[in-house]
């Protein structure tokens, strides 16, 4: 395998330094290998090769200038198709925006090319965020570089199959409920949903506003803090971002766990539908925080129970809200009809998938007249008793852990059929989602038939440092080998 | 929690969805066991438990009121199905008029 596409951000930026590659025999590596495997894993919608390289070689002419560079300097990143990029298409994974190109870039991407980050192209992706599989996209689901015949999680499917896949050493995906956690888990890298309003949302297009958070996927904890050292921070462009400066997440990452208070989720581990392979991994890696100092602590979260109902209700309803947007009227797709509601509602039928109207219809619904106290007051009012819940508990730990999905990769179309079904792979994660609080899975070993499994480390909100901490020192304790076993494979040419 | 067609047919209109009847029946099973399980949010949801809209206590976040540039009309309209004049361009608006 080529070293330059098994390489993590921190050791591409140390290969610059040294002289050992080029920005562009960089960018070239990865979009080489995007080129030769991407017929299979399905991981972007959009390759911006061109782009890429002469980002990469104005690097390299600033480099040998002696001209300042960004914290990412010459190092490749895949971007979820979520995110606004100017003049390049951006359709969130669906029909109704389909040969859209923004008119402008959201700030997540504007601060990596601030960075001079080389942005790779636009990942694949569930149709507005919206599933756990990436089987909802409007153009073909992405494949899982472990076993391409199983799902990488989603919605961020493709973010995370291209990071597993060694097509980028980093992606930005989203996470509402789990989707940049759950993917992670499944794709066997650390994906990080950080704090609500720590990254803007300006130029993510909306699912559910006062949820929905931008983060990173890499193949290791310090590539993932890097990158989120780089796209948090506040933004004037977006009225929800936390007013202070990113916080500095790469200084104390290898100070360990010693005296750390670790809670152990009782709830989370006596799930019914928690796969045994899962909690076999995940109970040997709290064991192992233990033993590499860390006080491990049981707690409760009586409320985690009500998280995915209240969660979906919530979610659907901001959705409704946010979706009246594409209308046939200012982008995207419009199907003629007489008059202007006609061709909306034709437009809207013809351009959304199932899995949105179905949200669009479950939150029109909730919010219609007679149902709103019942459904999203309620909804609401669990919303706080979660977050009691984990107030309660950091009262007597620094950082939560458990399982950050169910189960590990599941075949394509095992979960299509039963919405809800599909629905409880994100039991674990929306917990924090509600909380505003940040979480992140981190792989912790394969089950018995050899897919990945992550832990799930949650912290209090704008607790990244400590959460991230406590996650390196596992990582090196496990020295688990973050290279899929299938990527090899995937090299082969096809029969 | 059962939903009637009638039920689902009138949030689709709310919606503006056109859904198919055969939509609208699939609608009717799934909305009403997906919205059967989230009914148990009404279980804990005790009046005295205020509800939480947003996770991060903002509010009122102004700027200052300075004037700035922003997108000019043609850029705006550049991307919508059809424009007219730098305004974005729709049918009428009702069966009614003219």
């Amino acid at each position: 395998m080529h070293a330059l596409l098994t390489a993590s951000a921190p050791e591409l930026l140390a290969l610059q330094e040294a002289g050992d590659a080029s920005a562009v025999d960089i960018a070239r590596a990865h979009l080489d290998r995007i080129a030769a495997t991407d017929d299979r894993v399905h991981a972007f919608l959009h390759v911006t090769a061109d782009a890429a390289l002469a980002a990469a070689a104005d690097v390299d002419r600033r480099r040998a200038a002696g001209e300042p560079l960004g914290p990412l300097a010459g190092v490749p990143v895949a971007v979820k198709d979520l995110f606004a990029t100017c003049g390049v298409p951006t359709t969130a994974g669906s029909r109704i925006l389909e040969g859209h190109r923004p008119v402008y870039d959201a700030t997540v991407v504007a601060r990596l090319h601030a960075a001079d980050a080389v942005v790779l192209g636009k990942t694949n992706m569930d149709e507005f965020a919206m599933g756990s599989s990436g089987e909802n996209s409007a153009y073909g689901p992405s494949r899982n570089p472990w076993d391409l015949d199983r799902v990488p999680g989603g919605s961020s499917a493709g973010s995370a199959a291209a990071v597993a896949a060694l097509q980028a050493p980093l992606a930005v995906g989203t996470d509402t409920g789990g989707s940049i956690r759950q993917p992670a888990s499944l794709s066997g890298l650390v994906g990080v949903k950080p704090t609500y309003g720590l990254v803007s949302r300006y130029g993510m297009f909306a699912f559910a506003s006062s949820l929905d958070q931008a983060g990173p996927f890499a193949r290791d904890v310090a590539g993932a803090a890097l990158a989120l050292e780089v796209i948090a921070g506040h933004d004037p462009l977006d009225s929800t971002s936390i007013p202070q400066a990113a916080p500095d997440l790469l200084a104390g990452l290898e100070r360990g766990v010693e005296g750390l208070r670790v809670g152990v989720v009782a709830e989370f581990l006596a799930t019914d539908g928690l796969a045994p392979g899962v909690k076999a991994r995940v109970e040997d890696a709290i064991q192992r925080l233990g033993k590499l100092g860390a006080e491990l602590v049981d707690v409760s979260l009586p409320h985690a129970q009500y998280a995915l109902p209240a969660y979906y209700v919530i979610a659907p309803s901001e959705c409704s809200s946010n979706l009246s947007r594409y209308d046939g009227v200012r982008y995207g797709l419009r199907v003629p009809a007489e008059t202007a509601e006609q061709m909306m509602a034709v437009t809207r039928e013809a351009g959304f998938g199932r899995e949105v109207k179905r949200r669009i219809m479950i939150g029109t619904y909730a919010l219609s007249a007679g149902y709103y106290d019942a459904y999203y007051v309620s909804a609401q009012r669990v919303r706080t008793l979660v977050t009691r819940d984990f107030a309660d508990a950091y009262r007597r730990c620094d950082v939560l852990v458990g399982p950050t999905a169910p189960e590990t990769a599941f075949r394509l179309g095992a979960k299509t059929a039963d919405p809800l079904s599909m629905y409880l792979n994100d039991v674990f994660s929306i917990p924090s989602s509600l909380a505003g609080a940040p979480a992140l899975s981190l792989p912790v070993g394969a089950d018995e038939r050899g897919l990945p499994v992550g832990l799930q480390i949650m912290a209090p909100v704008l607790g990244e440092a400590t959460m991230l901490r406590a996650a390196r020192a596992l990582e090196a304790d496990l020295a688990l080998d973050p290279v899929p076993s299938g990527a090899n494979a995937l090299e082969a040419p096809r029969p | 929690m059962s939903l009637t067609t009638d039920d689902v047919r009138h949030v689709a209109r709310l919606a503006r969805l056109a859904l198919t009847d055969g939509e609208v029946e699939e609608l009717r099973g799934e909305l009403s066991a997906i919205l059967a399980h989230v009914e148990q949010v009404r279980e804990v949801a005790t009046p005295d438990v205020p509800p939480t809209s947003h996770p991060y206590p903002l509010v009122n976040v102004l700027r200052a009121d300075e004037p700035r540039p922003s997108l000019p009309p043609d850029e705006a309209v550049s991307t919508a199905p059809e424009a007219e004049d730098g305004r974005f361009r729709v049918p009428r608006m009702s069966h009614s008029e003219g």
